[in-house]
């Protein structure tokens, strides 16, 4: 990384966990995905969660920023109910409007980065403050190209994201969601879609994050960054928590038989 | 092994690398090329000579281009095209956004209006509009406007609404096509900024969607063109009933008939070169490189000798 900038990094302001998921349940018709999660994310955790294939994991992830709706249980994030607000012990369904305004605090990096591919990767970074936060163009050019500079990336920001390598993609699209200044990260196997040579320049950069002291929501298969970096481990198997601990612990003494036998396969 | 033996001699450092020798061979002769193109000059000559010696006073056409009533008819023509295509255009785009909504309502309209307007002919729609004064005696807009009907519904409004609210129909087909085109991961990562539904549309969704839906708008606009000539049902003065009008007047009908076909060739020339520019512009970011404009071309061509107009991929 050619520079550091010390983004100020919100711990959250309710002074509570900065995830809590109390018996969240989730289906897409008949297929029940996600079976009673319950787990805590604490503000400044690097939290990694590992599993097979269709375990739940991503799903799970997309429920925090109600890209997905829960059907059943609770879900909060930094003390607020996701897509809903609770009144008299009712809940009432937030609009579009409300649920958009609470996504702006919860940046999220897809596998297949998705970026905007009619804009260059400045434009990218650009797009959401001027666009949600109403800030000026010339501002947000500024940060803009600062997070470029901070994922290694000042040299492209003219570059369409069909002229980069899906590593420098992947790390556009991570300047993107930080240039919102979120207090929560969620990253959905950010690195599953790269080449392999590719896949360290974007862990670098969530290293770094994470040393920010960026809450950190990390769905993964480099048990690598997960064993370094994480200060928790969830592994969930055909949507439920298996076992959950420190990541050495869980990586290196797993309880569960299905722990196990998953950690031989990829490991 | 007698490998090594083959080995040139490495070259100096400094050197630059030794460029292969290109391949040397005989090309293929194609020589049906030639009797195909023989073939085809000869029909033509034929057929040249069939349309020129037949019963077609050829100087007309020329006599004619640039005759008043024909200039009228053509510029009557190239408005109404624009107008109608301005309101299928806008109309379609919500009737679009209108159908994909989740509101049971707009979508049911969008989509009663499309079986509506595209189910029946544009022709009869011409007709219908030009006698709607049988059902609607006045037309009152209580505090700004009140006039009969006839005086009203002219043929240029009934032109205009006839094409441009049966364009609004395909044309909604086409947008709707073009919004499903664009990646779901778009709209997510959207969502994920907090961009709102309508900004997301605004700013990610249609600008992405108008690759898909420009070459078949371009396709509308040269269809609407020459569709416009079956606004001589509702009277109204276009480039075809000029040439009628003027044909009949000076006893030259069909020398007319293929004057307005050589208008219309114009004009569908001209707008195709207008297409081609505005795909190209819309295509930006989704090729790596975008493909030279003929004038680069032909320029590339001129100065850079050899050099393959089409670039690299």
């Amino acid at each position: 990384m050619t520079s550091k900038i010390t983004t100020s990094t919100t711990a959250g302001t309710s002074g509570g966990p900065m995830v809590l998921a109390e018996g969240v349940h989730k289906s897409f018709g008949a297929a029940h995905i996600l079976k009673g999660i319950d787990l805590e994310v604490a503000p400044r955790e690097v939290f990694c969660l590992i599993g097979p294939s269709g375990s739940g994991k991503s799903t799970f992830l997309r429920c925090i920023n109600h890209l997905e709706k829960v059907n059943a249980g609770r879900l909060s994030v930094d003390g607020e109910l996701v897509g809903y607000r609770e009144h008299n012990g009712k809940l009432y369904e937030l609009r579009d409007r409300e649920v958009a305004a609470r996504r702006r605090d919860i940046g999220m990096v897809f596998q297949r980065f998705n970026l905007f591919p009619h804009m260059t990767a400045i434009e990218n970074v650009m797009e959401a403050p001027i666009q949600v936060k109403g800030e000026s163009k010339a501002a947000a050019r500024e940060r803009a190209t600062k997070l470029l500079d901070r994922v290694g990336l000042a040299d492209k920001a003219g570059n369409y994201p069909s002229q980069l390598s899906g590593g420098q993609q992947q790390r556009v699209a991570i300047a993107r969601a930080l240039a919102m200044e979120p207090k929560l990260m969620l990253f959905d196997e950010p690195t599953s879609a790269l080449d392999p040579e590719l896949v360290g320049d974007v862990l670098d950069v969530m290293k770094d994050l994470a040393a920010d002291g960026m809450t950190m929501i990390v769905v993964t298969h480099e048990m690598g960054f997960a064993r370094e970096v994480g200060d928790s481990l969830v592994f969930m198997d055909d949507g439920v928590v298996v076992e959950s601990g420190h990541p050495r612990e869980v990586l290196t003494n797993p309880q569960h038989d299905r722990t196990k036998s998953f950690l031989s396969k990829v490991l | 092994m007698s490998v090594d033996v083959d080995k040139p001699a490495q070259p100096p450092a400094d050197a630059p690398p030794p460029q292969p020798e290109p391949i040397k061979a005989i090309p293929v002769r194609h020589y049906g090329r030639w009797v195909a193109a023989i073939v085809v000059v000869g029909l033509i000559a034929l057929l040249f000579r069939a349309f020129a010696s037949g019963n077609v006073n050829w100087g007309a056409i020329p006599q004619y281009m640039f005759n008043a009533d024909i200039l009228k008819g053509l510029r009557n023509t190239l408005l109404i095209t624009v107008l109608s295509m301005i309101i299928g255009i806008v109309l379609g785009v919500i009737l679009a956004v209108m159908r994909q909504s989740k509101n049971p309502v707009t979508s049911s309209v969008a989509w009663f209006y499309v079986w509506f307007f595209r189910g029946t002919p544009v022709y009869v729609q011409l007709f219908l509009w030009f006698n709607l004064g049988l059902v609607f005696q006045y037309i009152d807009i209580m505090p700004i406007y009140k006039d009969e009907w006839s005086d009203f519904m002219t043929p240029f409004l009934c032109a205009l609404l006839g094409l441009g609210l049966n364009e609004a129909a395909y044309m909604a087909e086409i947008c709707r096509a073009g919004l499903n085109a664009v990646d779901e991961g778009q709209t997510e990562a959207a969502h994920a900024l907090g961009m709102s539904h309508a900004r997301t549309l605004r700013r990610i969704i249609v600008p992405q969607a108008m690759r898909v839906i420009v070459p078949p708008t371009g396709n509308e606009v040269i269809n609407m063109l020459k569709t416009s000539s079956l606004v001589i049902a509702v009277q109204y003065y276009d480039l075809l009933q000029a040439a009628q009008n003027v044909g009949r007047d000076s006893g030259v009908v069909v020398e007319m008939l293929i004057l307005a076909a050589a208008w219309y060739l114009i004009a569908t020339t001209v707008l195709s070169i207008g297409q081609y520019y505005l795909e190209r512009y819309y295509a930006r970011g989704s090729s790596r490189q975008l493909p030279p404009t003929p004038l680069q071309r032909a320029k590339a061509r001129l100065t850079g000798g050899f050099h393959r107009a089409g670039g690299a991929a």
